[in-house]
């Protein structure tokens, strides 16, 4: 949404504004232990969490949860296929959420497609936000050119869609998990720089850094475990924020066939190849993954949104 | 000189007094306004009561936080969530305003109530023009012509010495200097020659010299129609040379009313006193200026009993233990204090 | 105001030219087109002979020349599969996709714009926290998903429209809409539905928080004060002050609007220009490709520059300010 610098002033920016967050000398063990109890005052954010958390922990176990091992050609039975949901398998089971063309349980797809999504969202994330924070507050420490030059990169690729961005680069690189995390990762390196930056600017100018600077610390010491640890507030929400937003992506990008190849199915991929069903009534191949999907991300954005309210003290009044 | 002794609730025949018998135009009775905040309910204003007859002004003083705005909101019905008006009586011209339907309230407001506000920068809608703004609010109240509407929107702006009002009309807010904006905010608040202005300060916010013609301007227009005027200010001198009757606010509740003259002259109350002292004036040159010791109290903890006593030279224990009650004094003055700076004995009530 | 037009419209070819650049070093330094056009059993001289009908022999400067001549005169290569020049394809393409941006973008302002002022003016009412919480849900959820669920709802279970395609179209101008039958308008209700959800749930943000805003400034004291009717008040006085960040924004996502339209018209098995985009990258189209990217770089560039001229021409302050700078 940035453009290339004119009407700065007029963009609604959804994601943070620069702040000011306390220098980490004055954090504490407190200071953490009431950001927590501050947080579990929301009882949907504190549901979010507990949602998520079981998501996460199903995502990890899923071998030993989920009722059979789609992958394994063996344990399918193609007599089993598009089954209503509650109908019982060849094998006994009973397919809660039916199952698919290839006599697959739904449930146990989805189980193993969120392993898919959840990995390819966090990784990306985590990997996207060591790279821009660190490009972010190398500008702002360095500022002048370097740091215009950098900018004017990030204004430009985000006044670029990300989907359109990650489709393009998909169809360069070719399918496969790890490409699709690349991708991922050039998309969304320009928000974190420019977070990080916003308030290493404010932090910049703070006495602790000043003090640093005059110790004649070496810059990367500076940079790094001062300036940067103080810039992290706002960084994890947006990250987190993030997740739920590069999941999204990853399985619009698998539903539009550009993704994760059809041997790794993420939960949007499952969702794609419901699509030939849905229209003769068999809903439940695109529904459930889908509804899996929401959850998710619904989840995740509950944890943001209060983590925002939390970490921000200008929003929290 | 009106001689309803303010403040009280006294019987009809005593307004003869001064040789007006007519009943107020704005007659404001034990008003209080609460505010529902997160640390509690809070007591913004607390059994205010004030006449303000055809005509005339009354400066209604007090420091910020002391209630004073908050009673000119009320007066027009603009008290807004999560303020609320908890009990009393506003009455205009013998009819009650408090629990009048919302409809009622808005035919009365710019067209017999009417107010200006503080900070002249933003009275005004920046995205609209300056007719568009003056027009609606003849259009509101009156059905008239859009050309009719404009023509009177001129006359007005030419009244509050707007010169080339035609080219005026079609600038925008931001084209306009502070004092400009504040003259179109009078003109557009005096175009239905409303029986009461509420004036919130309209002139602090401005150069002296602006100050000074503004004042006079406003008040040769509000004469000229016969409006009577609430003027909220905490500026003594403005006072001085503007209103008629005057009533000083602290922390919710009026201290002390009575004609401009004789409070300035004689307060009663310490703290009027004390504001007086602390007005500059030429004839104290070179004495360092007085000052009242101490902060205005936050509403959310006003102190008990008098709420002025941690802050009186005067205070004593029964200050910090009993509510001083309103007590009339000669010349149809009222104060609340136990040991008031004047030793009359009070007036009969 | 001369000095600043200028000065932006060369702001905006710069970005058309770096992008240029970028597009060019992406499609045609990275993967071999002669694999693509080439048989598979093609000898060392036909894949020779490919490459220097393409130019592909010439060294990497050159290339990048021929090719920026090339686009300055609306060539962008030809298809592989209709054999037709790209830009020709996507053209045709261009009237359904932005019919269908158009639509989303009239269904954004209709939903977001109420819904936002409604919870801007109640915003602890449970309506207001409703709509507020239906906003970050029309923000997060997968589009594509949404899509399916109103297919599966109102063209499977209700049969009350079609699931996809686009309807019967009318010649206008020489460019064909489906705009004017009823017929078409059915067949775009639900693409567009699906497009306007994101942004609908962006418009109803900037609409609370500009509205809130808004109702605590004094001029709305006053023009209440006036005696003006509440309706008045929020149809002339806040519209007015938050339209100035609904237009600048829904502005700039009209060219975002054009990009998701790839995902909704891949649903809805809309032709326009998205899934056209999505069918040439699974055929390894790459000339139209790389005309839907150049095209669409182009128009969020003129889109950029319209909404900066049209902010100056809604908002008085800066109308101002450009003209004396």
């Amino acid at each position: 949404m940035a453009d290339y610098g004119q009407i700065d002033s007029v963009t609604i920016a959804p994601e943070l504004p620069a702040r000011a967050p306390e220098p980490v000398a004055e954090r504490g063990e407190s200071l953490f232990a009431r950001h927590v109890s501050e947080f579990m005052r929301a009882p949907g954010a504190v549901g979010g969490l507990v949602v998520l958390v079981a998501l996460v922990l199903t995502a990890v176990f899923a071998p030993w949860i989920a009722p059979q091992n789609p992958y394994d050609l063996s344990q399918l039975d193609i007599m089993d296929n598009v089954l209503k949901p509650g109908e019982k398998l060849g094998s006994g089971i009973t397919a809660w959420l039916g199952t698919d063309d290839q006599g697959r349980d739904m449930l146990s797809a989805i189980i193993y497609g969120l392993r898919i999504s959840l990995a390819v969202g966090a990784s990306s994330v985590l990997i996207a936000c060591a790279i821009g924070a660190s490009i972010g507050v190398l500008a702002a420490y360095a500022g002048g050119r370097v740091e215009s030059v950098v900018m004017r990169i990030v204004d430009l690729q985000l006044s670029f869609p990300a989907i359109l961005v990650a489709l393009v680069l998909l169809a360069v690189f070719g399918r496969g998990v790890d490409k699709v995390v690349l991708a991922l990762v050039i998309v969304q390196w320009a928000y974190y720089a420019r977070t990080v930056r916003g308030s290493a600017l404010v932090e910049k100018r703070r006495e602790y850094i000043e003090a640093a600077r005059c110790l004649a610390l070496p810059k990367p010491r500076v940079v790094f475990r001062h300036l940067l640890p103080n810039c992290l507030p706002p960084l994890i929400v947006v990250a987190t924020v993030q997740v739920g937003h590069a999941i999204a992506l990853e399985s619009t990008l698998s539903f539009l066939g550009v993704g994760v190849p059809v041997t790794e199915p993420s939960l949007g991929m499952l969702i794609a190849h419901g699509y030939n069903y849905l229209l003769s009534g068999k809903y439940w191949i695109s529904t459930f993954p889908g509804v899996a999907l929401v959850i998710a991300i619904v989840a995740i954005n509950l944890v943001g949104d209060r983590l925002r309210d939390v970490l921000n003290p200008r929003l929290a009044r | 000189m009106s001689a309803e002794a303010s403040s009280l609730p006294s019987p009809q025949g005593r307004g003869t007094q001064g040789g007006r018998a007519m009943t107020p135009i704005l007659s404001v009775r034990d008003l209080v306004v609460t505010f529902a905040i997160r640390e509690g309910v809070v007591t913004a204003v607390n059994g205010v009561s004030f006449d303000v007859h055809r005509g005339e002004v009354l400066g209604l003083v007090g420091e910020s936080g002391s209630g004073k705005s908050v009673t000119g909101l009320a007066i027009l019905g603009l008290v807004d969530a999560p303020g609320r008006i908890e009990a009393g009586s506003i009455r205009l011209e013998g009819e009650e305003l408090i629990g009048k339907p919302e409809r009622e309230l808005r035919r009365l407001r710019g067209k017999r109530l009417a107010m200006i506000f503080q900070d002249p920068m933003t009275t005004l809608n920046p995205v609209l023009r300056i007719d568009t703004q003056m027009i609606e609010a003849i259009r509101a109240h009156e059905n008239v012509s859009e050309k009719a509407a404009r023509d009177r929107a001129r006359q007005a702006l030419l009244k509050v010495g707007i010169p080339s009002p035609e080219e005026r009309l079609t600038a925008y807010p931001h084209q306009f200097s502070g004092g400009m904006r504040q003259r179109v905010a009078i003109a557009t608040a005096l175009l239905h020659r409303p029986a009461v202005l509420v004036a919130d300060e309209p002139t602090t916010a401005l150069d002296v010299t602006i100050q000074a013609q503004i004042l006079a301007e406003v008040q040769e227009l509000a004469a000229e129609s016969g409006t009577a005027m609430v003027w909220i200010t905490h500026d003594l001198s403005v006072i001085a040379g503007l209103a008629d009757r005057i009533a000083v606010m602290y922390a919710g509740r009026i201290v002390e009313t009575g004609a401009v003259a004789d409070v300035l002259e004689r307060p009663i109350h310490p703290y009027t006193a004390g504001l007086i002292g602390s007005v500059p004036s030429r004839n104290k040159r070179g004495v360092p200026l007085a000052q009242i010791p101490g902060m205005t109290p936050s509403l959310a903890k006003v102190p008990p009993a008098c709420p002025f006593n941690p802050r009186c030279p005067r205070a004593s224990v029964t200050c910090r233990t009993i509510m001083p009650e309103p007590t009339p004094y000669d010349g149809a003055r009222m104060a609340r204090c136990h040991h008031p700076l004047i030793e009359q004995a009070p007036a009969a009530a | 105001m001369l000095v600043y037009l200028i000065r932006r419209i060369g702001q905006s070819l710069l970005v058309v030219a770096v992008m240029a650049t970028l597009v060019f070093l992406a499609m045609y330094a990275v993967g071999d087109p002669v694999d693509i056009l080439a048989s598979p059993d093609a000898d060392e001289f036909e894949r020779r002979a490919i490459a220097q009908r393409l130019g592909l022999d010439r060294p990497l400067w050159e290339q990048f020349g021929i090719f920026v001549w090339n686009a300055l005169h609306g060539d962008l290569g030809r298809s592989f599969v209709y054999n037709v020049p790209a830009v020709d394809v996507i053209l045709q393409r261009l009237p359904a996709t932005l019919e269908l941006a158009l639509a989303g973008l009239v269904f954004s302002i209709l939903i977001g714009i109420p819904l936002g002022v409604l919870a801007g003016l109640k915003p602890n009412s449970l309506i207001g926290r409703s709509v507020m919480s239906g906003s970050i849900l029309g923000f997060s959820l997968p589009n594509f998903w949404i899509g399916l669920m109103l297919i599966l709802l109102f063209a499977v279970e209700l049969r009350w429209l079609p699931a996809g395609g686009r309807g019967p179209t009318t010649s206008v101008l020489g460019l064909h809409f489906a705009l004017f039958t009823w017929d078409g308008l059915k067949h775009l209700l639900l693409p567009a539905l699906t497009l306007a959800l994101y942004k609908s749930a962006l418009v109803i943000r900037i609409a609370q928080a500009g509205t809130r805003e808004v109702m605590l400034q004094d001029y709305i004291r006053f023009a209440r004060a006036k005696g003006l009717s509440s309706r008045r008040i929020v149809l002339v006085h806040v519209l007015k002050n938050i339209l100035i960040p609904v237009v600048t924004v829904l502005g700039l996502e009209l060219g975002s609007m054009i990009a998701f339209a790839v995902v909704t018209e891949t649903v809805f098995a809309y032709p326009g220009m998205g899934k056209l985009l999505i069918d040439s990258i699974n055929r390894l189209d790459r000339p139209i490709i790389v005309a839907y990217l150049m095209l669409t770089v182009v128009i969020f560039v003129i889109i950029n520059l319209i909404v900066d001229l049209l902010y100056a021409a809604i908002d008085p302050r800066v109308r101002l300010s450009e003209a004396k700078g």
